[in-house]
């Protein structure tokens, strides 16, 4: 059948290779894996069943249940982001819809979208589909993989309508700090540049709470935060994430919305808002094995001799392999069954790297790290 | 303590790990560990280091009993008296005092159910304190120490993802 070109002229994802090549393979420990290894908190699985139990199984208010945002808004009120829970909250099925929306509300035909990278995958084709035009920003080893005024004005995000931003970072781990973050908004508002924010990792950080460039001076009105329940809570499957922003942009992302998706699944958002209410404490001990694993695998790597930078947040770390970090990565899965995803897939940047999630038990990890060691030193 | 505390807390998960993982995995250095958990010994926080064990599967196996015992004490005699006589044997595994219906709560481990309840009849129960004894068999652990009794769920992730 024809297809059209928009279609057709997205990439392939660089993932998608590895996938493969790993799911070829029966003996493999894979720390290429993008989620949690652990279930959401039974609470909310419970909380789930008991909807379905009872029968809740027809659509909801196109912005999601307003049982659920307001407790969504009174989550955020914790960490100094007031947002109002009527006007200023979107549920979506997963932070992906989230960020499709807020490509397609903010982004005009032809419109520069300026992405930091290496970065989560599907920005820069999102952006594509909304007709913008992406512009990658890279950022470095040497900043930690933090973005700065210099990386933007470098590459010329000046110009650019929008701006990307997701720390904690998916591949590298990397957070910013307020201080960090205040530069990067000042380049935002002296450069007239809106914002979407990706904070899908902003549970699980290891140095300090997570920072919002949507709390800094005068930014709040020109960012579209984007969160959800997947990391934090462990829930990627059951699809459901949320938008925060100005009443303005929320209510057109939710007119896009409310023909594309009517509302996100309604047992999801039963489970979500049992999540709130009532694990907290899941969240605190998984953050806390997280961070173990976490010190495990970084001083590991270091002691290998593989450089890697601190992570402060998300479930990854960002060693530096060197050279092809795609030849790395294959002859890695070749020879011991580890499988990692090389950083170049995350753009600009990620070259000479390798993603490494922790998202698995420390017996693999331990395992899998030894592995790793064994290949370095067969090599040499 | 923080550093005692955390880690308590790795040994609680595994207390197989070594010092230079548990050092790793807390950002402490290793003589640091070595002291926190010297301390911890010292203090009577932590008092031994035992596996999780499903004795159904193994091939003897073992009978588990809960048994709720009720005491009658003097002047001369108080829970901690009791509570050191019983807590001698080495069939009781576990003793607690608790609130409720009854004073003490033990968890006897035996070789068979007549071992079980010989140890309490013949041992247990005579004792002039004892009042009242009431056996539960475990017919079935699911859980225990923390640990679910399962066949580990399949990873069913995939396994690379974005």
């Amino acid at each position: 059948m024809r297809t059209a070109d928009r279609a057709r002229e997205l990439p392939e994802s660089g993932i998608r290779k590895f996938f493969e090549l790993a799911e070829a393979r029966d003996d493999v420990i894979s720390l290429g894996v993008g989620e949690p290894d652990f279930s959401a908190p039974w609470a909310a699985r419970n909380a789930a069943i008991g909807g379905l139990e009872r029968g809740r199984t027809s659509y909801t208010a196109n912005r999601g249940t307003a049982e659920l945002r307001e407790a969504i808004a009174a989550h955020h009120e914790r960490y100094d982001q007031p947002y109002d829970p009527g006007e200023e909250v979107l549920v979506t099925t997963g932070a992906s819809e989230a960020v499709d929306l807020a490509f397609r509300t903010l982004v005009d035909s032809g419109d520069v979208v300026a992405i930091h990278e290496p970065s989560y995958i599907s920005y820069a084709p999102g952006v594509e589909l909304a007709g913008g035009e992406p512009l990658s920003v890279p950022t470095r080893a040497a900043d930690d993989f933090a973005l700065t005024p210099e990386r933007l004005e470098a590459a010329g995000a000046g110009e650019a309508d929008l701006l990307v931003l997701c720390y904690p970072n998916n591949p590298t781990g990397a957070t910013m700090t307020d201080a960090q973050l205040a530069e990067v908004a000042a380049f935002c508002r002296e450069n007239d540049l809106r914002v979407v924010a990706d904070e899908i990792y902003s549970a699980l950080t290891y140095r300090g709470d997570h920072a919002s460039i949507a709390t800094q001076p005068g930014m709040r009105e020109r960012t579209v935060v984007v969160n959800g329940f997947s990391k934090a809570y462990a829930m990627t499957g059951l699809r459901l994430g949320y938008a925060l922003g100005p009443a303005d942009a929320i209510d057109a992302m939710n007119r896009i919305h409310q023909y594309t998706m009517l509302s996100a699944p309604t047992t999801a958002q039963i489970a979500a808002l049992e999540a709130l209410r009532s694990c907290d404490d899941e969240v605190t001990e998984m953050v806390e094995e997280y961070n173990r694993r976490r010190r495990l695998v970084v001083s590991r790597f270091n002691e290998m001799g593989l450089d890697t930078f601190e992570p402060g947040g998300a479930f990854y770390a960002f060693p530096e392999c060197g050279g092809d970090d795609e030849a790395f990565a294959e002859a890695l899965l070749e020879a011991e069954g580890v499988a990692v995803v090389p950083g170049s897939v995350f753009g600009a940047g990620g070259e000479g790297h390798l993603r490494v999630s922790y998202a698995t038990s420390m017996r693999e990890l331990k395992e899998a790290t030894d592995r790793i060691a064994r290949f370095l030193a067969e090599r040499d | 303590m923080e550093a005692e505390r955390e880690v308590l807390d790795v040994l609680a998960r595994n207390a197989r790990e070594d010092i230079a993982d548990i050092a790793a995995q807390t950002g402490l250095d290793a003589e640091r560990v070595e002291e926190a958990v010297a301390s911890l010994e010292a203090d009577g926080v932590v008092h031994g280091y035992q596996a999780v064990v499903d004795w159904d599967r193994t091939e003897e196996g073992k009978i588990r009993a809960i048994v709720e015992i009720n005491v009658e004490l003097d002047r001369e005699t108080g829970y901690e008296q009791v509570a050191d006589r019983i807590a001698r044997f080495p069939a009781v595994d576990a003793l607690h005092l608790v609130s409720g219906d009854y004073d003490f709560a033990v968890e006897v481990l035996g070789g068979s159910m007549q071992d079980v309840s010989r140890f309490i009849s013949e041992q247990v129960a005579p004792m002039p304190e004892v009042t009242q004894t009431v056996t539960h068999y475990i017919m079935e652990t699911y859980k225990d120490g923390g640990v679910r009794f399962a066949d580990g769920d399949d990873d069913d992730r995939l396994s690379v993802s974005p």
